[in-house]
C-alpha cells in the first residue's frame, strides 16, 4: 500500500527508533505535522519556542544519550533559525538530523513565499545535506541521513523536503543504511602504528594524556582508565572531554585550556610525550602553537583523518576509533608508574589552590562568587549531575569547579561558544536522560538569548534546574576589557529584567539567592525540588576567572592573577 | 626524549608550487558548491577548475589547479575527502600527471591576407588547427598547457585583433597504471578509509 511522503517520514523515524522530535511547525512542513498527529502515541514531539531552541535541545538530547537528535522546522525563517545550532553541532561533533519543509518543487528558485536556499546556506555547517523533491526518495535518504549523522565522527545532517514530496504517495519499505561507497567512517587500525606508539610510550619519562570528546563518543572511558592505570600516565581533559574521567581518579590532573588548571597547561611544555585522544588541538587548548608541547613527541589518536597534522604535527598518528586503538594499546604497553611526574602536577594544584581556589570557594568576597556556588552544587550532587553550561565566565567556572564523576555529564557549546545554548540543551538533556539530574548553568546575558524556552519547560514540565549566575555584566567580555582593553567597559553592563518575575510569568518555581548564609539551604532546595526550578544567584559583579592563558600566548604563560 | 626531525614540517613543504587535485565524486547537485566552499574558507584561489562526467555512469571528476604550499594543499585535500559524496581525492605535482587545456581563438578572416602565416605559425609551430572558417571570422583550436596556448595568443595578437578567446580548465590523468572502474569497485568492497587508498 502506498502512503504519503509525510507518513513515510514519520515511519522512517520510528524505524530509526526515534522517540523524541524537537520542532516548530509552519506552512511548508504542515503535511509532516499532519502525519505526525496520527503517531502521537508512538513518538514524542516537543514544541519549542524557537527553532534555535529545537536544535540545541536535539543536541543536548544527543550528547547525553549518544543517540541522534531529531529536529523539525519549516522553510525559510524556520530553517535559517537552525543555522547556529547546525554549526554548533558540526564543530562539536554532535549527531543531529534536521528535517525542514520546503516550498513545492515547481516554485524552487522563484523567490516564493518563505523560500530560502536552505541547502546552499547549510552546506558549510552540515556533515551532509540533501533536498528531496520526490517522495520516492524519502526512505532511502532518511536512512542515509541517520547513518551519516551517527557514524564515524558524528555531525549534523539536514534534509530539506519540498511540500509536493510530502504530499505525494510512495511505497514504504525501510532498509537501514549500512554502507555508502563514498563514505568510510571507520578507519582501519594499523597495528604497526600501535607498535610505534607503544615503543614511545614505554620510553617516555614525562608523558601526558589529553582526553577529548572522542573518548566519550567512542565510549572508551574504561579502556582509557585502564590505559592510564597500566602506564601510570597522568590524564588531562579538554573542555568537551570533561566527565570522561572521574575528577577524583588518582591519575587525573585537571582541565586544559585558556581557563583550565595550572598544572596541565604549564606541564604541557615539560612533557616529553603528549598522547592526544579524540581531541583536535583547539586554539583555546594550545595557545601559541609554535610554543606548544615544545619538548614532546606527539601521538594523536583520532578518527577523523583531516584532524591529523592539522594544527600540531604528529610523530605517530593513529587514525582510528579511540576505543579500538586503546584496546590494542592496552595489550602491549608496559606496566609503569610516573609518580614523581604526577607529584609535580600536585604541586601545581597546591599553588593553584592557595592562590585562587581557596579564596574563590571560601567566601572571601562581599557577594557570593560563581565558584562558591558551583563548588556547593558539586558537593551537594556528589558530582553526579548532568551539567549544561552556556558560554562565558560561568561556563569556565563550572568546568573548573564541578567535579564530574560520571561520563556524558558535561554538555556545553565548546567549539562555537554559542550563548543561548544551555537552556534549550538542558531540556534536551533531561529528555535524553530523564533518570539523571540536569542542571543548566547560565549567565544573565546568555539566558536572555533563548529565555523563551522557559515556556517549553513549563508546558512539558521538563524537570531541569536552571541556575543564573547573575553579575549584571557580559562577564567574560568585561574581564577581557579589564585585562586587555584598559578597563574600557564598552557595552558590557546590562540593566537586567527581574528574572524571578519573568519566571513567575512562565509559572516555573524560582528563587533569588543573594546571601551567603542562605547558600546551603537554597541549593539543597533547588536540587531536591521535583520539577523545574530557576535559581537567580546574585554574584560578585567584577570577578575574574583565573588561571588564564592570555589569548595567543604560550601555555607556559598561564597567569594565576 | 628530544623531538626528531623526521615528522617535522620540512622547509620545502612551505614552498608555493602548482598542484593539481583530481577528485572523483558521486554525481550530486551542489557538490561543486561544497568543494569550492572549502577553498574559499581558506582563502585559497582556484586557478583552474574542470568538472565532467567520467567513463563510469554517476561518477564525476573534478580537476582543480591551485598554487599553494604542500601543507595547505594536503589539508584541503583531506577536507575534500571528508565530504560524504566524494569517492576519492588525489593531490599531484606537475610531473605526476598528463594534463592538457584547450583554447579557442576567434580571428577575423583577414588573417588569411598575411600570407602563409596560418600554415607556418598556427599549424606547424603551434600544432593548432582551424576548427571553423566562416565568411568574416575563423576559429582556431589549440590544446596544450596554459603557457603554450598563451604563447599562441601573444603571437596571433601581433597579426591583428583577436576577436574572442576562451580557455578551458585543466584536465589531467595520473601517470599511475590504474583503472578508475576497478578503483571504484574496490571502494565498494573496502571498509578502509579513503585516506589509505
Ligand atoms: C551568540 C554569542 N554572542 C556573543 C558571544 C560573545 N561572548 C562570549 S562570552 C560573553 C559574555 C557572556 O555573558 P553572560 O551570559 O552574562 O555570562 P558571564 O560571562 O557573565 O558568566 C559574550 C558576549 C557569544 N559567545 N555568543
Amino acid at each position: 500500500m502506498n502512503i504519503s511522503g509525510s507518513e513515510a517520514v514519520i515511519k522512517s523515524l520510528l524505524k530509526e527508533n526515534v522517540d523524541t522530535i524537537f520542532g516548530y511547525p509552519g506552512g511548508a512542513i504542515m503535511p509532516i505535522y499532519d502525519a505526525l498527529y496520527n503517531y502521537v502515541n508512538k513518538i514524542n514531539h516537543i514544541l519549542t519556542r524557537h527553532e534555535q531552541g529545537a536544535i540545541h535541545a536535539a543536541q543536548g538530547y544527543a550528547r547525553v544519550s549518544g543517540r541522534t537528535g531529531v529536529c523539525f522546522a519549516t522553510s525559510g525563517p524556520g530553517a535559517t533559525n537552525l543555522i547556529t545550532g547546525l554549526n554548533d553541532a558540526l564543530i562539536d561533533s554532535t549527531p543531529v538530523v534536521c528535517i525542514t519543509g520546503q516550498v513545492p518543487s515547481n516554485l524552487l528558485g522563484t523567490d516564493a513565499f518563505q523560500e530560502s536556499d536552505v541547502i546552499g546556506i547549510s552546506m558549510p555547517v552540515t556533515k551532509w545535506n540533501h533536498q528531496i523533491t520526490n517522495s520516492s526518495e524519502i526512505v532511502e535518504i532518511l536512512s542515509k541521513a541517520f547513518y551519516i549523522a551517527g557514524s564515524g565522527r558524528p555531525g549534523p545532517v539536514l534534509i530539506d523536503i519540498t511540500k509536493d514530496a510530502q504530499f505525494s504517495k510512495t511505497k514504504f519499505r525501510y532498509k537501514k543504511c549500512e554502507k555508502i561507497r563514498s563514505y568510510h567512517p571507520y578507519p582501519v587500525l594499523k597495528s604497526e602504528k600501535i607498535n610505534d606508539a607503544a615503543k614511545i610510550i614505554n620510553q617516555a619519562k614525562k608523558p601526558l594524556i589529553l582526553v577529548g570528546q572522542g573518548v566519550l563518543l567512542s565510549k572508551a572511558e574504561n579502556e582509557l582508565i585502564k590505559f592510564s592505570e597500566i602506564t601510570g600516565i597522568p590524564l588531562a581533559s579538554t573542555l568537551l572531554g570533561l566527565s570522561a574521567v572521574s575528577c577524583d581518579h588518582k591519575n587525573y590532573v585537571g582541565y586544559l585550556g585558556m581557563h583550565g588548571n595550572y598544572g596541565p597547561n604549564l606541564k604541557t611544555n615539560e612533557a616529553d610525550l603528549i598522547i592526544a585522544i579524540g581531541m583536535r588541538f583547539d586554539d583555546r587548548v594550545t595557545g601559541d602553537t609554535t610554543k606548544y608541547a615544545v619538548n614532546a613527541k606527539i601521538i594523536h589518536i583520532e578518527i577523523d583523518p583531516s584532524e591529523i597534522d592539522k594544527i600540531i604535527k604528529t610523530d605517530v598518528a593513529i587514525n582510528a576509533d579511540a576505543k579500538e586503538a586503546l584496546i590494542d594499546l592496552n595489550k602491549i604497553v608496559q606496566k609503569n608508574s610516573h609518580e614523581k611526574w604526577i607529584n609535580e602536577f600536585r604541586k601545581c594544584d597546591k599553588l593553584e589552590f592557595d592562590k585562587i581556589i581557596n579564596k574563590e570557594i571560601n567566601g572571601s568576597y562581599d557577594k557570593l562568587s560563581m565558584a562558591e556556588v558551583i563548588h556547593k552544587i558539586s558537593e551537594f550532587t556528589k558530582g553526579k549531575s548532568i551539567i549544561v553550561t552556556d558560554v562565558g565566565q560561568h561556563q569556565m567556572v563550572a568546568s573548573r569547579y564541578y567535579k564530574f564523576k560520571e561520563p556524558n555529564s558535561n554538555i556545553t557549546s565548546g567549539g562555537l561558544g554559542t550563548m543561548g545554548f544551555a537552556l534549550p540543551a538542558a531540556m534536551g538533556s533531561k529528555i535524553g536522560n530523564p533518570n539523571r539530574d540536569v542542571i543548566a548553568i547560565i549567565g544573565d546575558g546568555g539566558i536572555q538569548m533563548t529565555i523563551q524556552e522557559l515556556a517549553t519547560i513549563s508546558q512539558y514540565n521538563i524537570k531541569v534546574k536552571i541556575l543564573i549566575l547573575n553579575n549584571n555584566f557580559l562577564g567574560m567580555v568585561r574581564q577581557w576589557q579589564q585585562l586587555f582593553f584598559d578597563n574600557r567597559y564598552s557595552f558590557t553592563e546590562m540593566k537586567n529584567p527581574n528574572f524571578n518575575k519573568i519566571t513567575d510569568g512562565y509559572r516555573i518555581k524560582n528563587k533569588k539567592l543573594e546571601k551567603r548564609e542562605d547558600l546551603d539551604k537554597v541549593i539543597k532546595e533547588f536540587i531536591e525540588y521535583d520539577g523545574p526550578y530557576l535559581l537567580n544567584v546574585i554574584v560578585e559583579k567584577e570577578e575574574n576567572v583565573f588561571p588564564m592563558v592570555p589569548s595567543g600566548e604560550s601555555v607556559s604563560n598561564i597567569r594565576l592573577e | 626524549m628530544k623531538k626528531k626531525g623526521l615528522y617535522q614540517l620540512k622547509k620545502s613543504d612551505n614552498k608555493i608550487k602548482e598542484y593539481t587535485l583530481s577528485v572523483l565524486t558521486e554525481d550530486k547537485a551542489g557538490l561543486l558548491n561544497h568543494i569550492t566552499i572549502i577553498f574559499n574558507r581558506r582563502k585559497m584561489n582556484i586557478n583552474s577548475l574542470n568538472v565532467s562526467t567520467t567513463e563510469i555512469t554517476g561518477v564525476s571528476r573534478f580537476t582543480i589547479v591551485v598554487h599553494s604550499s604542500l601543507e595547505s594543499a594536503t589539508k584541503v585535500v583531506k577536507q575534500i575527502r571528508k565530504l560524504v559524496d566524494v569517492l576519492a581525492a588525489f593531490l599531484y605535482e606537475e610531473h605526476e600527471i598528463y594534463y592538457q587545456e584547450i583554447a579557442l581563438y576567434k580571428l577575423s578572416t583577414k588573417i588569411f591576407l598575411k600570407g602563409d602565416l596560418v600554415e607556418k605559425i598556427i599549424i606547424r609551430k603551434y600544432g593548432a588547427k582551424i576548427l571553423k572558417i566562416e565568411k568574416d571570422h575563423i576559429i582556431i583550436q589549440k590544446t596544450g598547457t596554459k603557457v603554450g596556448t598563451q604563447k599562441l595568443y601573444d603571437e596571433l595578437k601581433k597579426f591583428g585583433e583577436i576577436l574572442e578567446f576562451a580557455r578551458s580548465g585543466r584536465v589531467a590523468l595520473s601517470k599511475k597504471k590504474r583503472k578508475t572502474v576497478n578503483f571504484i569497485k574496490e571502494l565498494e568492497k573496502t571498509k578502509s578509509n579513503k585516506l589509505n587508498i
